[in-house]
C-alpha cells in the first residue's frame, strides 16, 4: 500500500470536481482490499459517503407505481431487507442476499457493487502478467489455473469473470443506471455499462471518468415478481458464483410471452442471454423448453483447461432458475402496489 | 470421565482481553514488513534498497548483505521448519521466499518501503509438483528419523495374485494450509544482551534452543513467550527462519521490532500440508478377509528438506491384512518445505485406505461396517504387537445406532442413487478415525498456598485445545480445590519445560506431570497431618477434599492448619514426567529442543485412539452441489479429562474433515510453481452454512497402560477419516467414485459427462 490523499466530498458538485483525477470510495469493500494488495494504488481517494447528507436521494430507496429507484449509496443489506423489493423484484432481493456476507453487504454500496472488479487470482496478485492490470503484459490465466474463469465474452487478452450478482438481476429487470456528470444527468441501461474485454480488458465500463453513479432505476413491470436468481458456488455461503442465472418471465396461460435471462459467474460481463430468451418465446415453460434455452445460452461458450464444467453447470443452473421462476405465485395485491420507503 | 468444565480462559478470549503475542505492548516499538520473492526458482540478480531506505521513518532494510554472518542456518527436523535461512541465500528455493525485512517507525512506512524494494532475478524453470518435469524422487524410508522404514509383512505379491477379489486404485489429496485465524508474527526485544521473543508458538522450549543456535547465543539468555495462541494446527510448531531474522533486526536497530506477516505471506513463509498421491492394492477372500494390502505413497517436499509424513506407519497396522507392503517416496520440487498439519500422516493416508475399504466392501457385497468388523484386530499385522486398547468396533456400533445406518442397509447396502429427496440425491457413508496415542516428557511446578489457591506452571501451550483448563482441573482434583482456585501459567520458556503442542501429546503429558507435582505436595501435607497425630493413617486413606485434608474417616483438618503446623504459607513441588521407555534425561533433552515423543507404534505395544464417523450427504442431481447435513462420530480415547473440551476438539476435527473433503486446496500454478490462492477469499474453508448437524459420542474406554493419566490425545483424531466417509456417502448417493480431495462439483459433473 502506498501513501494517498484522502478527503471527503460534501456535495455531488464537489465529488464531480475531484472525480476525473481521484478515485471515489463508498463502502470500500472492494477498493480498499485491492489497495492493500497493491492491485490499485490511487493517489487520491474521495469518500462520498457523506453525500447522502446533502442529497438525500443518494441514500434512499423509492418504490412506487413507476418502479424502483435505488440511491447509489444505499447499502446492499438495506435493499435486501426491503419488503417491497422482495415482493415485486424477488430476483433483485435474492441476488443481494446471496452475495458476499451480511457484514460486507452492510458496508457495500449498490453503486460500488455494480462496478466491483474481477476476482481473477492473476489480477489480484500484482506480480503476475495481466492485461487488465498492466496493459500489454499478457494474461496468466489463459493457460493457468482458470477454473473460476469465464466461458462467455472472453478474448485472447482476458478471460476474467465479472464477479457480481446484482448486475444480472438488474439486467433482467431492464434497469438503468443514473449517471451524474458535469454535462448533467443521463440514464444508461445496465446492459450498456460493462465492456467485454476484447483487446482492451483494462477498459471495463462505458462510464466517463468525471461521472458518478447516483442511482439505479428499475422500471415497474407487471411480471417482475416472476423472477428468480439461482447461484451455485463452492460452498453454501460467502463465495463468488461458479455459475448463476437471473430470470424474469412473462407467462400467459403457461406459455412464455417474454423472457429475460442473465448469467453470472460464467462471463466477463453481466451476460444477457438473448438467444436463450428468444428460444423460449411462445413455448410452454417446461424442462424441455428450458433445456433448449440453456443450450442456446451457452452456444458461443469458449472453454479453457479447467473451466469446461461451467457449460453444463451454467445450463443446469439456468434450467433450475427458469423452472423455479415459472412456479412462483404472484404476491398479494397490497404489496404488489408497493410502498415508499425512506 | 472428568467434569465438563468450561474453558477457564474462554471469557478472556471472547471479550478480547487475552493478549496474543502481537498484542504485547512494548515501549519504542518499531514495525517490520517482509519482502518476498515473486519467483520460485532462480537467483537474486540485484536487490536495490535505495528507494525503500529513502522512505521517511525507515530504520533498516535487512538484506543478505546486511545479515551476512550473523545468522546461522536452522537445522531442519529438530524444530526448524527448514534448513534454509533465506537471508543467507542468493538462491531462490520457492515462491514467496523471504528476501528482506524492512523496519520502520510505523507499519505504514515499513509497508510502503517494502513495496519499493526493487528485486531482479535470474530465472530458472521451476518444478511445481507431481506432474511437472524436473522433480527428484527419493525414498521416504530413512529420510527422516520419524520414518525409519516402510512397514512390511509376508509376501504381498503372492498373496495379491492369489486373492479372488482385488482392488487397485489411486487416490490424491490436495495441498492445504492451516490458516489459523491469528496471523504469523514475531516480536523481538533485547535487553542487556538478553532476548525476549513474543511469537505464537507450539514449542517454546524448542524455539529457545533453536534461537540459541541460529543467533549463536546461550539459551539461558533467551526467553520465548507465547501465552495465548490464535489457532496453530501445526503451523506454529517448527520455528520458521523469520524469527531469528526479526531478532537480528531488533538488535541492529536497538529497538523492539514487531513483524506481522500478511495472510498471503503465511502461505509461503510458513509450512503447509503437502499433496500426496497414493496407490492402494488390496486382495481379499470371498469370506471378506483381507489377504494382501499394499499402500504406496508419494509425498511432495522441497528441494532442501526431506519432510516425510509416512502415514503407512498407521495404515499398515489398522486391519488384519495378512501380507503387507508399503512404500513411501518423496517428490522434491521447487516449493517451500511442508510441515505438520493436524494429524499429518493419518489425514491423507487414512483417506486413501478408508476409500479403498469402501470400494473393497462393495466388491465383496458386504456392509462396510461388517467388512471392518471381519478385519478388526487387536494386534499389529506387521509386528504382532498388541494394541493396549482398541475400541474401534464399539465406536462403529454406537455411531451406527445413533446415526441410523440401518436405513442404508434397509435400502440395499450397495444400491446407489436409491435415496432421493426431490432434486437431492441422498447418500450415507462411514469411515474409521485413528490416531496414535503419544506422550512426551514434561516438567511442571505446582504451588499451593495456605489460602487454598494453587498455581500450576509449565511451558506447555494452549493452542485452543483446552489444555490450560484440563491442567487446572487435574490440579484441582488432586489438591481438593475448586477449578476457580487454580491459576495456570503456560507458554513461556522461562517456566518448567513443556512438550511441543504436537502429536496430541499435551493433555496426557501435562496432566501426568501436574499429577506428579501435586503428588509431591500431597506427600508433604500427609507428613504434616500425621506428625504427632495419634494412630498413623495410611497414605491411601489420605485425601484432599474441599480445602480439607482428610486423614481417615474420623479425622480431618483444614489445609490452613497443616500449613501452620509446617510453619509456612506455601508448599511447592517441581516434578518431571518422562514416558515409559524414555532415554534418561528426557526432560533435559526437552530443554535442548528434543520433544521426545513416545507411543503410537514405536514401543513394545501399540497405542492408538479410534473412532468411527458416519455422514449423510446430499448431492444436487442437476448441479452436483454437495452438502453434508449430518455427521455422527463416536470416539474412544481412554480417560476423558473434560468431556466439554474433548467434544469441542472432536467436533472441530470433524468440521476440519468436512473442509478437507469439500473445500480446501492450495492451488499451485504448474508453470511458475507459485501459490495462486493465498487468502481466505480463494482458499475456501467451511462457513457456518456448510456445517449442519454434528454429533460427538464419547465411548467409555479405560487404558491404564498408555500413560499415568490414562489419556489418549484426541485433538487430531476427529479429522481423520471424515473425508473418506464423505466420499463413501457421495458414492452411495450418486454411484460415482471420487478418489481425489477436495471433492468439488466439477469432478462430479465431469464423471456425469463421461
Amino acid at each position: 500500500m502506498q501513501p494517498f490523499l484522502f478527503d471527503r466530498a460534501d456535495s455531488v458538485t464537489e465529488a464531480l470536481r475531484a472525480a476525473p483525477d481521484a478515485t471515489v470510495v463508498a463502502g470500500g469493500t472492494n477498493l480498499v482490499d485491492y489497495m492493500r494488495l497493491g492491485v490499485v494504488s490511487p493517489k487520491h481517494l474521495v469518500d462520498i459517503n457523506g453525500l447522502s447528507q446533502e442529497t438525500a436521494a443518494l441514500g434512499r430507496i423509492t418504490l412506487d407505481h413507476q418502479g424502483l429507484r435505488l440511491g447509489a449509496l444505499v447499502r446492499m443489506a438495506e435493499a435486501e431487507d426491503h419488503p417491497g423489493i422482495r415482493a415485486r423484484y424477488p430476483v433483485l432481493a435474492d441476488s443481494l442476499a446471496l452475495a458476499a456476507s451480511r457484514q460486507i453487504r452492510t458496508m457495500a454500496s449498490l453503486g460500488g457493487n455494480l462496478l466491483q472488479r474481477t476476482r481473477c487470482e492473476y489480477f489480484r496478485e500484482a506480480s503476475w502478467p495481466c492485461n487488465k492490470r498492466r496493459p500489454g503484459s499478457g494474461c496468466a490465466a489463459l493457460d493457468g489455473l482458470n477454473r473460476q474463469h469465464a466461458v462467455l465474452g472472453t478474448s485472447d487478452a482476458c478471460i476474467a469473470t465479472y464477479p457480481g450478482d446484482m448486475a444480472q438481476a438488474l439486467l433482467v429487470l431492464d434497469a438503468q443506471v443514473e449517471l451524474t456528470g458535469p454535462r448533467g444527468v443521463r440514464l444508461v441501461p445496465v446492459a450498456k455499462v460493462h465492456r467485454q474485454p476484447g483487446t482492451t480488458p483494462y477498459l471495463e465500463t462505458t462510464l466517463a471518468p468525471d461521472e458518478l453513479i447516483t442511482a439505479l432505476v428499475v422500471p415497474a413491470s407487471p411480471w417482475s415478481w416472476r423472477s428468480r436468481y439461482v447461484k451455485v458456488r463452492d460452498r453454501r455461503s460467502y463465495a463468488f458464483a461458479l455459475a448463476s442465472a437471473a430470470v424474469a418471465l412473462d407467462l400467459e396461460s403457461g406459455r412464455v410471452k417474454q423472457a429475460r435471462i442473465a448469467l453470472g459467474g460464467v462471463a466477463t460481463v453481466p451476460w444477457r442471454a438473448e438467444a436463450a430468451e428468444a428460444a423460449l418465446v411462445g413455448k410452454p415453460l417446461d424442462e424441455g423448453a428450458a433445456r433448449v434455452a440453456a443450450d442456446a445460452a451457452f452456444a458461443g461458450a469458449r472453454t479453457r483447461a479447467h473451466n469446461a464444467f461451467k457449460v453444463p453447470l451454467g445450463q443446469e443452473v439456468l434450467v433450475q432458475a427458469l423452472l423455479q421462476a415459472g412456479a412462483l405465485q404472484p404476491p398479494p395485491p397490497t404489496s404488489r402496489n408497493g410502498v415508499t420507503h425512506a | 470421565m472428568g467434569a465438563p468444565v468450561a474453558r477457564i480462559d474462554g471469557r478472556l478470549k471472547v471479550t478480547g482481553q487475552a493478549r496474543y503475542p502481537a498484542d504485547t505492548p512494548l515501549h519504542n516499538l518499531a514495525h517490520a514488513v517482509m519482502v518476498t520473492s515473486t519467483i520460485a526458482r532462480g537467483r537474486i540478480r540485484s536487490l536495490d534498497t535505495t528507494a525503500a531506505a529513502a522512505v521517511p521513518g525507515v530504520l533498516l532494510v535487512l538484506t543478505r548483505d546486511r545479515a551476512q554472518g550473523q545468522l546461522t542456518a536452522p537445522k531442519f527436523g529438530t524444530g526448524g521448519s527448514t534448513s534454509i535461512q533465506p537471508l543467507n541465500e542468493e538462491r531462490i528455493w520457492h515462491d514467496g521466499q523471504m528476501l528482506a525485512i524492512v523496519v520502520a517507525e510505523t507499519q505504514e512506512a515499513a509497508q510502503e518501503a517494502a513495496d519499493l524494494v526493487a528485486v531482479t532475478y535470474d530465472h530458472d524453470t521451476p518444478s511445481a509438483g507431481f506432474d511437472t518435469s524436473g522433480v527428484e524422487i527419493v525414498a521416504g524410508a530413512g529420510a527422516s528419523p520419524m520414518y525409519p522404514e516402510d512397514p512390511k509383512a509376508g509376501d504381498f505379491d503372492t498373496a495379491f495374485k492369489a486373492a479372488p477379489v482385488v482392488l487397485d486404485a489411486t487416490y490424491n489429496t490436495a495441498a492445504q494450509h492451516h490458516n489459523p485465524m491469528e496471523l504469523f508474527s514475531t516480536t523481538a526485544e533485547w535487553n542487556n544482551g538478553r532476548l525476549t521473543v513474543y511469537e505464537p508458538s507450539q514449542f517454546v522450549a524448542g524455539w529457545r534452543a533453536q534461537l540459541a543456535k541460529q543467533l549463536d547465543m546461550d539459551a539461558a539468555n533467551i526467553r520465548v513467550v507465547s501465552e495465548y495462541i490464535g489457532g496453530a494446527f501445526g503451523s506454529k510448531g517448527p520455528m520458521t527462519p523469520r524469527t531469528a531474522a526479526v531478532a537480528l533486526a531488533a538488535k541492529l536497530v536497538q529497538r523492539p521490532v514487531r513483524c506481522v506477516c500478511t495472510r498471503a505471506q503465511g502461505y509461503t513463509t510458513a509450512t503447509f500440508r503437502a499433496e500426496t498421491r497414493q496407490r492402494i492394492r488390496m486382495g481379499a477372500g470371498r469370506d471378506g478377509k483381507i489377504r494382501a494390502f499394499s499402500h504406496e505413497g508419494w509425498e511432495l517436499t522441497s528441494r532442501p528438506d526431506d519432510y516425510v509424513v509416512g502415514g503407512t506407519e498407521t495404515t499398515a497396522r489398522l486391519y488384519a491384512y495378512g501380507a503387507v507392503h508399503t512404500k513411501v517416496q518423496l517428490v522434491k520440487a521447487d516449493r517451500n518445505t511442508p510441515g505438520y498439519m493436524r494429524s499429518p500422516p493419518e489425514t491423507p493416508y487414512v483417506f486413501g485406505l478408508e476409500c479403498a475399504m469402501d470400494e473393497m466392501a462393495e466388491k465383496l457385497g458386504l456392509d462396510p461396517v461388517e467388512f471392518r468388523r471381519v478385519n478388526d484386530t487387536q494386534a499389529d499385522p506387521v509386528s504382532g504387537k498388541r494394541y493396549t486398547s482398541r475400541s474401534l468396533m464399539r465406536c462403529y456400533d454406537e455411531a451406527a445406532a445413533a446415526f441410523g445406518w440401518q436405513r442404508r442397509l434397509d435400502a440395499g447396502v450397495w444400491k446407489t442413487g436409491a435415496m432421493r429427496d426431490g432434486d437431492w440425491l441422498v447418500g450415507l457413508g462411514c469411515a474409521t478415525a485413528v490416531y496414535p496415542t503419544q506422550v512426551a516428557p514434561c516438567a511442571a511446578r505446582v504451588r499451593l498456598t495456605a489460602d487454598g489457591k494453587a498455581l500450576v506452571q509449565t511451558a506447555a501451550h494452549e493452542i485452543g485445545t483446552g489444555v490450560r483448563t484440563v491442567a487446572a482441573q487435574t490440579a484441582a482434583q488432586a489438591l481438593g480445590l475448586s477449578v476457580e482456585d487454580v491459576t495456570v501459567e503456560m507458554g513461556d520458556s522461562a517456566l518448567p519445560a513443556g512438550p511441543v503442542a504436537g502429536g496430541s501429546v499435551s493433555t496426557a503429558s501435562v496432566c501426568s506431570a501436574v499429577l506428579k507435582a501435586c503428588g509431591g505436595i500431597r506427600d508433604k501435607l500427609y507428613r504434616a497431618a500425621t506428625i504427632n497425630s495419634g494412630p498413623p493413617a495410611t497414605p491411601e486413606s489420605f485425601t484432599l477434599r474441599d480445602g480439607m485434608a482428610v486423614l481417615d474417616s474420623g479425622r480431618s483438618a483444614p489445609l490452613s492448619a497443616l500449613f501452620q503446623k509446617l510453619g509456612t504459607t506455601q508448599l511447592e513441588d517441581y516434578a518431571e514426567f518422562a514416558p515409559e521407555g524414555s532415554a534418561p534425561g528426557a526432560v533435559e533433552q526437552l530443554r535442548q529442543g528434543n520433544p521426545g515423543i513416545m507411543g503410537g507404534a514405536k514401543g513394545p505395544v501399540l497405542m492408538y485412539a479410534f473412532g468411527a464417523e458416519f455422514v449423510e450427504v446430499r448431492v444436487h442431481a442437476r448441479t452436483g452441489e454437495i452438502r453434508v447435513p449430518r455427521m455422527v462420530g463416536a470416539f474412544a480415547a481412554g480417560r476423558i479429562m473434560n468431556p466439554r473440551t474433548a467434544r469441542s476438539q472432536l467436533l472441530g476435527g470433524m468440521i476440519w474433515g468436512l473442509g478437507a473433503a469439500l473445500h480446501e486446496m492450495t492451488e499451485i500454478d504448474p508453470r511458475r510453481a507459485r501459490t495462486v490462492n493465498r487468502d481466505l477469499q480463494d482458499y475456501l474453508v467451511p462457513v457456518n452454512a456448510d456445517v449442519e448437524g454434528v454429533e460427538v459420542i464419547l465411548v467409555p474406554e479405560t487404558d491404564t497402560e498408555v500413560n499415568p493419566a490414562g489419556v489418549k490425545g484426541l485433538g487430531e483424531l476427529g479429522n481423520v477419516g471424515t473425508s473418506s466417509a464423505i466420499a463413501s456417502a457421495i458414492y452411495h448417493a450418486t454411484g460415482r467414485r471420487l478418489r481425489d480431495i477436495p471433492m468439488r462439483l466439477d469432478k462430479l459433473l465431469q464423471l456425469q459427462q463421461t
